[in-house]
């Protein structure tokens, strides 16, 4: 489809054309969401090596799926590409106050992966890190060597929450105990201390939820959803600012539901396909060469406390 | 270069789906038929003897979806994705589960008993299969 074709097809619904062609014929430099205060939302296509356009109080980094382990096709070197999201972090003219890195850490839970991951991270200039496992690091020994290394001061599974500059991040397990057939599960357990955590909290307050499987029903039929992530999001709708940040599905996408707002993130290691576009989720391997990068990604989140804006820049690692 | 997207609070929602419709449009030439498994080199492993049946694991599938043995026999998993499976028993407590399998692994497991035995890759939940020995 061209250019034009496209243009035509989507006419009058308000969108800055330039934008959008300029969108279309990248796949992401990066682009900016910003949430102002008056339900507005705001889009922003950046120039590459400028994802500190969006100005905030402070900023946060999310990293995800580095799949330390992974060695096929499309990407023989994942420890290469971690490191170049991190060297990405480390330019930003805004300093990240924290990073969160949102599971799939390692691709077999292997002790060794383990080691490289929190080696290279200590290398990040942003602040602790905060993990949530994804269902690659906790599958051969129900999140044992996990939590082992990162479940200190955490609760059932791996979850817990703190604050940081006025905002509460909640940071939640929907790998353990999947069952056949099912999706993320985040269990009675969890829901129950969610529910707690949140008690007594004003609703003014900004409240990032950060989790691996996305807390929306992105494409059940390949598992891309957590199937009690609505008891979880019935517990957030009160706030006026939430904002949601998975992994998973190695691609971004993003939905807004009240005042939740929804983000997945890009991999650092490998794409997989939109959803229903092959016959399953497997890695992406026919990634034109030198396009790899163009695929996987982080995101930085800048936080504005005047309006409780936030906006999140998802930037390719090219 | 900075371009603006702005939209207005009435249309938020339907905008945010057709935006999040647009940056999907954006990778579409990478995506579909492209990411059809190649062929690939059968590895090596042991031929199976007459207590020994196969289950390939392909394209995040099962296959056979149900295999159907007499007691005794050595069910043995070959994972020819790219990515790691698990062979786990359903049923709690598991009766059979296997360790990761990457990509060209195997795992096995003798059943013993007659019984109905559905089981799932913890990986992938969606991934359900069944060993019935009779």
């Amino acid at each position: 489809m061209s250019d034009e074709t496209k243009k035509q097809r989507n006419g009058g619904d308000g969108i800055d054309r330039r934008g959008f062609l300029q969108c279309m014929a990248w796949v992401g430099t990066a682009v900016v969401w910003r949430m102002g205060s008056g339900g507005v939302l705001t889009s922003s296509v950046l120039g590459a090596g400028k994802p500190e356009e969006a100005a905030g109080d402070f900023c946060f980094a999310q990293i995800s799926d580095s799949h330390i382990g992974f060695t096929k096709e499309p990407n023989k070197d994942v420890t290469a590409t971690l490191q170049v999201a991190i060297d990405r972090l480390n330019r930003l003219k805004t300093r990240p106050e924290l990073v969160l890195h949102t599971g799939d850490l390692t691709h077999l839970s292997r002790p060794a992966e383990f080691d490289t991951v929190d080696q290279m991270m200590r290398g990040a200039k942003g602040g602790p890190t905060f993990y949530v496992p994804g269902e690659h690091d906790v599958f051969t020994d129900d999140g044992r060597a996990y939590l082992d290394r990162y479940g200190k001061g955490t609760k059932g599974g791996g979850w817990y929450s703190f604050d940081h500059r006025g905002v509460h991040f909640v940071g939640l397990v929907n790998v353990m105990n999947l069952k056949a057939g099912g999706l993320g599960v985040l269990g009675g357990e969890q829901l129950r201390w969610l529910e707690d955590d949140l008690k007594g909290r004003g609703s003014s307050t900004p409240i990032v939820v950060f989790a691996h499987v996305p807390l929306w029903a992105v494409y059940p039929k390949w598992g891309w959803g957590t199937e009690d992530a609505a008891q979880a999001v019935s517990l957030l709708k009160r706030f006026g600012c939430v904002s949601v940040l998975n992994g998973h599905i190695h691609q971004v996408m993003q939905k807004v539901e009240g005042n939740v707002t929804f983000h997945t993130a890009r991999s650092t290691a490998f794409p997989q396909p939109e959803p229903g576009t092959a016959d399953s989720p497997g890695p992406l391997k026919s990634v034109p060469a030198g396009k790899l990068k163009s695929l996987l990604g982080l995101a930085q989140v800048n936080y504005r406390e005047n309006g409780g804006s936030l906006a999140v820049v998802d930037s390719t690692l090219e | 270069m900075l371009r603006v997207v702005s939209i207005s609070s009435p249309a938020l929602a339907g905008a945010t789906l057709l935006l999040a419709g647009l940056f999907a449009g954006c990778s579409k030439p990478l995506g579909g038929a492209e990411n059809a498994p190649a062929p690939r080199p059968q590895p090596a492993v042991e031929a199976a003897d007459a207590g020994e049946r196969r289950v390939v694991v392909d394209n995040f599938r099962f296959d056979p979806p149900v295999l159907t043995v007499p007691p005794g026999t050595k069910v043995t998993w070959v994972n020819r994705d790219d990515v790691p499976h698990t062979a786990t028993s359903s049923d709690s407590p598991p009766k059979f589960r296997s360790r990761a399998i990457d990509t060209d692994e195997t795992f096995s497991h003798v059943f013993s008993q007659p019984g109905t035995y559905p089981y799932f890759c913890a990986v992938h939940p969606k991934m359900t299969a069944t060993v019935v020995v009779k």
